[in-house]
C-alpha cells in the first residue's frame, strides 16, 4: 500500500547544528501518527518540514518527503501552495497567534473559500458559518462577525481547526493543539478530532503528553534529540517499550488513572544540541547504558514486525518493560 | 566589543577630555587681553607678539585656539554635571513613581508632563534671566529642563520590572520597598538610563551654547563654545572662523556621543540576546 | 516528622479574595471575587493539592496565603493565628514561615543576581539565620540539597535549565527553614521527565524537612501522585474535597468526575475511546459574571430548577467527603 505522506532520513540544520538528525515515518490514508517527546527533541521541526513551513534559519539538509508518492522537494513553489491547505493543513498550540487580530473570524475562514475555490462573498459566508458549526461552535451565524480576542482559547482552536478542515485535505497536522487549553475543554477538542479521524481524515498528532497521544493515536514514534528512538503501535509500545527512554517517559508520567504505580524520574537532562554527547545521545541518562553505548550510536533497527527501537539492547529492554506493568495492560 | 564608529567616537571624546583638562596649561587663555593690533586674524597668522595664532584671533585679538580649548572645559563640565544631577534626580523620583504607582505616580507624572508642554530652552531662559548668570545657575536651569526626560525612562522600567515574578518572590521572601528599588528594579532601569544620558548630553551642550550665546549663560570673563560662537556672529562675512571653529568642535562632540549612545542601545540587546541563549 | 499538635498550620477560613476593577474613567468600582468564600487547612508534614482550570482562584489563593494580596474578607490563619492584614515586622516574621515557588522558573528569578545571591539574599534579609561568614557552606549544602553543583553557585540563572532553575528557586524557598511552601503551578512548565525529578525532590524534602506544602496545580495525574489531600475549585468555591483516594475513586461532584475522565492518562489506549467519557460542554463561565445557584450548573448534565437558584454548600452529604452539590453521585452518571 503506498503511503499518504512519507518521511525518509530527514535532516533539519541550523547553520552547523543539526536539530533533526535523520527521522523517517509514514502515513497512510485514514491514518493517525503521535510524534512524542520533550522540548527540543526535534519534534515541531520535522513535521514544519513537511509543511515547507521551517523558520528562517532552518533547512532540510537531506532526507526526502514525499507526498502520495510525489517528491514534495521537486514541486514548485505554486503545486506546494496547492498542496498546503487543499491536501494537508496543519493547527498549531496557540490559535491566538495563527489568528488575524483585526479581522473577524468569518471573513478568514470566507477567505479561504473565496480564494481557493472562488465562491462569492455571501456563499462563501454561508460556507464559513457551516464549517463553524461542524467544529461545534455554538451560534455560529452570529458568532461568524466575531473577532479571534473575542473567542475563549477552546474556541479558537475549534475556529483553527474550521479553518485547517475547510478545504477538506487528506491530512491535519496537529501541532501540541491542546496544550494551551484546560483540561475539560481539551477533551472536548480531542473528542472533535476523534470524530473527523473516524470520517477518514489523516492526521500527525505532535505531542508531549503521553496521555493525548494515547487518547488519540494508534501508532507513535519518540523523538529524542534529533531522532526517532521507538516507533511502533501505541498499545505495543506502551505495553512494552523497547527503548530506555520509552520506558522512562512512561514511568515519570503521572496518572490519574492509576495509584499503584510510583513515578520514577529520569536522571540528568536533555543534552544540548549543539553538544552531544558520543555514541547514543541517551547513554548518560541510560539506566542500561554499557562501554558500547558511549562509542557506537545505535541505528533505528526493525526487531520486531512494525516495531523499531534506537536501542543497542532493545530486547533487553523490552523484557525488564514487560516485567513491570506500565501502562495498566 | 563595539563597531567602527563608536571606536572612533571614543577616541574622540577621549580626546576632547583630555584637552579639557590638560589644554589650558598648554595654552592660557586670558578673557582681559587684548590686542588692538592682533584683531580679527586669520588661521595661521602669525601675531604682533612673534607667537603663533593656529585658528586666528578674534574681534579683540584674543587666540581662537586658546578660546575654544578654554571653552571646551565649560561646555564639558556643565553638559556632564546636568546630566548627572538631572540623571540622580530623575532616577529618584521615576523609581518613586514606577514602584509606588498611585498619587504619587500622578503628581509626579503630571508635573513632568505640564513641564514637558513647555519649551525646554524657554524654560531655561527664564531660570537663567531669573538666577542670574553663573556657572551654578547655568547647571541649575538646565538640570530642571532634563530631570523629566530621565524620569520617564526609569518610570517606564520600574513600572515593567514591578509586577515581574522576582519582584513578587523578592516580597514573599519578606524583602522591604527599599531592598526590593535597590536590588531588584533599579538594575533593570540602569541600561535604558544610560542610554538617555549619552542623548541629553549632547543636547546639554547644545542648550548650554544658545544659553551662552543669549548672554544668559556663563560670564562673559569664561569661555564657553556658545558664548564664543555669539561673539563671532557679527564677524561671520569677515571673521567666519570666530564662530566656525567652536561650532565644529561642539557639533563633533555631540555627534560622537550621539554615536555612542546608539551602540549603547544595541550593546543592550546583545546583552538581553546574550542571556536568552 | 510526627505532628504534634492538631492546629493546623495554615488554614483558610472563608477566604474572599480577588482584584478590583473599574469601568471607564470614573465608572463603579467592582470587586471582581476570583475566590468567592474558601475554606481549607494544611497540617504540619502534609501535602494539600489544590485543583481547578485556569480562571477558577486557585492562584489567587496562593497570592493570599503569601500575603502578596490582601483577601476583601475572611481569614489566613498561620498556627491558629489571624495573619491577613499583618504589616512591618510581624508581616516579615510571618515570611520566615510560608515560601512561594512559582510557574515560570524563568521569570520567579531576578537575572541580574548570581545563585548565591539569590539564595543568600534570604539570610540579608532575616539577619539570624544564618551568620554572613557561614553563607559559602549553607549556600554549598543548600544546592547539594536540591541537586544541583555546589561549585555552580556563582552562576546566573540563564546559565541553567528549566528543571535547574525550578531546585534554584526550591533552596531559595528553604533558605528561610519555611514550615509551609505554596507550589503554584510549580512543575506544570517542565517536561515530563524532568517534572519527576522535582516531584521527587519535594517529596524527599519534605520526609527529611517536616515542610507542609499547599500544592497548586491543574494537571490530576500530578495531584493523584503526591497530594494527601485534594481540594477540587471550581469559580473561587471549592466543590470537593477529601483524601486522595477518596476523590479519585469515589468522587461525588459532577465537576469533578468531569475532570478526571478528561484527564488524559498513558492508560487511555486501552479504553474505547469514548467509553463512559464525560465531555462537559461549553466554556467556563467568567468569574466576572459567575452563573447564579451553583456556578457549575450552565455545565452540568445534572442540573435541575434548585441548583440554578440555591448554591450548594460544601456539606458531607454521607458521601463520606464533603461535597457542594445538591445531587451528589450516588447513581452512576448517564453517558452523554
Amino acid at each position: 500500500m503506498s503511503a499518504l505522506l512519507e518521511v525518509t532520513d530527514l535532516v533539519v540544520a541550523f547553520g552547523d547544528v543539526r536539530a533533526v538528525r535523520g527521522v523517517s515515518f509514514s502515513l497512510s490514508e485514514g491514518e493517525t501518527l503521535a510524534i512524542v517527546g520533550e522540548s527540543g527533541s526535534g519534534k515541531s521541526l520535522s513535521s514544519l518540514a513537511v509543511l515547507g513551513l521551517l523558520p528562517a534559519q532552518a533547512r532540510v539538509e537531506s532526507g526526502e518527503i514525499r507526498w502520495a508518492g510525489e517528491d514534495v522537494s521537486a514541486m514548485s513553489e505554486r503545486e506546494l501552495r496547492a498542496l498546503r491547505g487543499e491536501q494537508l493543513s496543519m493547527i498549531f498550540q496557540d490559535p491566538l497567534s495563527a489568528l488575524n487580530p483585526s479581522l473577524t473570524v468569518g471573513y478568514q475562514i470566507a477567505e479561504m473559500f473565496r480564494r481557493r475555490r472562488g465562491l462569492r462573498r455571501d456563499e462563501a459566508r454561508r460556507r464559513a458559518v457551516e464549517a463553524m458549526t461542524e467544529v461545534g461552535i455554538p451560534d455560529a451565524a452570529r458568532r461568524v462577525g466575531a473577532y479571534p480576542h473575542e473567542f475563549s482559547g477552546g474556541m479558537r482552536q475549534r475556529v483553527m481547526i474550521a479553518m485547517a478542515l475547510a478545504l477538506e485535505p487528506r491530512l491535519l497536522i496537529a501541532d501540541e493543539p491542546t496544550t494551551a487549553l484546560d483540561v475539560t475543554v481539551q477533551a472536548q477538542i480531542l473528542r472533535l478530532l476523534r470524530h473527523r479521524q473516524r470520517e477518514g481524515l489523516a492526521m500527525v498528532i505532535i505531542s508531549h503528553d503521553l496521555g493525548v497521544v494515547a487518547r488519540t493515536a494508534r501508532s507513535v514514534v519518540v523523538m529524542y534529540a534529533g531522532q526517532a528512538v521507538e516507533s511502533g503501535t501505541v498499545a505495543d509500545v506502551y505495553i512494552a517499550p523497547a527503548h530506555p527512554y520509552t520506558l522512562g517517559l512512561l514511568d515519570a508520567s503521572p496518572s490519574a488513572r492509576d495509584s499503584n504505580r510510583e513515578i520514577r524520574p529520569i536522571d540528568g537532562y536533555p543534552p544540548d544540541i549543539t553538544a552531544l554527547p558520543t555514541g547514543c545521545a541517551f547513554h548518560p541518562r541510560c539506566p542500561f547504558a554499557r562501554e558500547r553505548c558511549r562509542t557506537e550510536e545505535p541505528d533505528l533497527r526493525e526487531f520486531a514486525p512494525g516495531r523499531s527501537s534506537a536501542c543497542h539492547y532493545a530486547e533487553e529492554v523490552l523484557a525488564r518493560g514487560a516485567a513491570v506493568d506500565h501502562a495498566g495492560a | 566589543m563595539k563597531s567602527k564608529a563608536a571606536k572612533a567616537a571614543t577616541g574622540v571624546l577621549a580626546l576632547f577630555v583630555l584637552v579639557a583638562v590638560f589644554g589650558p596649561m598648554l595654552a592660557p587663555y586670558d578673557s582681559v587681553a587684548t590686542g588692538v593690533s592682533d584683531r580679527l586674524l586669520p588661521p595661521g597668522s602669525t601675531l604682533s607678539d612673534g607667537s603663533f595664532a593656529l585658528l586666528g584671533t578674534d574681534q579683540l585679538g584674543r587666540d581662537v585656539f586658546a578660546q575654544v580649548i578654554a571653552g571646551s572645559r565649560i561646555s564639558l563640565l556643565v553638559a556632564v554635571t546636568v546630566v548627572v544631577v538631572g540623571g540622580l534626580i530623575g532616577l529618584v523620583l521615576g523609581l518613586l513613581a514606577g514602584y509606588y504607582g498611585g498619587w504619587l505616580d500622578t503628581v509626579i507624572s503630571r508635573v513632568g508632563d505640564m513641564q514637558l508642554a513647555f519649551p525646554s530652552i524657554l524654560l531655561a531662559i527664564l531660570l537663567a534671566g531669573a538666577l542670574g548668570p553663573s556657572l551654578t545657575n547655568v547647571i541649575i536651569a538646565l538640570a530642571v529642563t532634563r530631570w523629566v526626560i530621565f524620569a520617564r525612562v526609569v518610570r517606564g522600567s520600574a513600572l515593567s520590572t514591578r509586577n515581574r515574578e522576582f519582584v513578587d518572590s523578592a516580597r514573599v521572601m519578606g524583602a522591604g520597598s527599599v531592598r526590593i528599588m535597590a536590588r531588584y528594579i533599579y538594575p533593570s532601569c540602569v541600561q535604558p538610563l544610560l542610554v538617555a544620558a549619552t542623548v541629553q548630553v549632547g543636547l546639554t551642550m547644545v542648550a548650554e551654547a544658545a544659553l551662552s550665546f543669549l548672554g544668559l549663560g556663563v560670564p562673559i570673563d569664561q569661555a564657553s563654545w556658545g558664548s564664543t560662537i555669539a561673539a563671532g556672529r557679527d564677524y561671520l562675512a569677515s571673521a567666519w572662523w570666530i564662530a566656525a571653529v567652536p561650532g565644529i568642535a561642539l557639533t563633533l562632540v555631540v555627534i560622537c556621543v550621539g554615536v555612542l549612545g546608539d551602540s549603547a542601545r544595541d550593546g543592550s540587546d546583545n546583552t538581553k540576546v546574550a542571556v536568552v541563549r | 516528622m510526627e505532628q504534634q499538635s492538631t492546629t493546623p498550620v495554615l488554614e483558610l477560613v472563608d477566604l474572599v479574595a480577588g482584584y478590583r476593577s473599574r469601568h471607564g474613567l470614573l465608572g463603579r468600582r467592582n470587586e471582581v471575587r476570583a475566590v468567592a468564600g474558601v475554606s481549607l487547612s494544611v497540617s504540619a508534614g502534609e501535602t494539600v493539592c489544590l485543583v481547578g482550570e485556569s480562571g477558577c482562584g486557585k492562584s489567587t489563593v496562593a497570592r493570599a496565603v503569601v500575603s502578596l494580596l490582601r483577601p476583601f474578607s475572611g481569614e489566613v490563619r498561620f498556627d491558629g493565628r489571624n495573619v491577613t492584614g499583618l504589616k512591618g515586622r510581624e508581616l516579615k516574621n510571618l515570611r520566615r514561615q510560608v515560601q512561594l515557588v512559582f510557574q515560570d522558573p524563568y521569570a520567579s528569578l531576578n537575572p541580574k543576581m548570581t545563585v548565591r545571591e539569590l539564595i543568600s539574599e534570604a539570610w540579608r534579609i532575616h539577619p539570624g539565620i544564618v551568620e554572613p561568614d557561614g553563607w559559602d557552606a549553607e549556600v554549598a549544602r543548600l544546592l547539594e540539597r536540591v541537586g544541583l553543583n555546589p561549585g555552580h553557585a556563582e552562576r546566573y540563572p540563564h546559565q541553567f535549565s528549566g528543571g535547574q532553575r525550578q531546585r534554584i528557586s526550591i533552596a531559595r524557598a528553604l533558605a528561610v527553614r519555611p514550615r509551609l511552601i505554596v507550589c503554584d503551578e510549580a512543575v506544570s512548565a517542565l517536561d515530563v521527565s524532568i517534572q519527576a525529578q522535582v516531584l521527587t525532590l519535594l517529596r524527599e524534602l519534605q520526609r527529611d524537612l517536616g515542610v507542609a506544602y499547599l500544592f497548586i496545580t491543574h494537571d490530576l495525574g500530578v495531584v493523584r501522585h503526591f497530594a494527601d489531600r485534594v481540594a477540587v475549585m471550581h469559580l473561587g468555591s471549592i466543590v470537593e474535597s477529601g483524601d486522595t483516594e477518596q476523590i479519585y475513586e469515589h468522587a461525588e461532584h459532577p465537576y469533578t468526575r468531569a475532570l478526571l475522565s478528561a484527564a488524559p492518562s498513558v492508560e487511555d489506549w486501552r479504553d474505547d475511546a469514548e467509553n463512559g467519557e464525560i465531555v462537559l460542554t461549553g466554556d467556563v463561565p467568567s468569574p466576572l459574571n459567575p452563573p447564579p445557584g451553583c456556578r457549575f450548573h450552565t455545565r452540568c448534565w445534572k442540573a435541575q430548577d434548585r441548583c440554578r437558584t440555591e448554591e450548594p454548600e460544601l456539606l458531607e452529604r454521607g458521601t463520606g467527603h464533603p461535597v457542594a452539590c445538591h445531587f451528589p453521585a450516588t447513581d452512576p452518571v448517564a453517558a452523554m
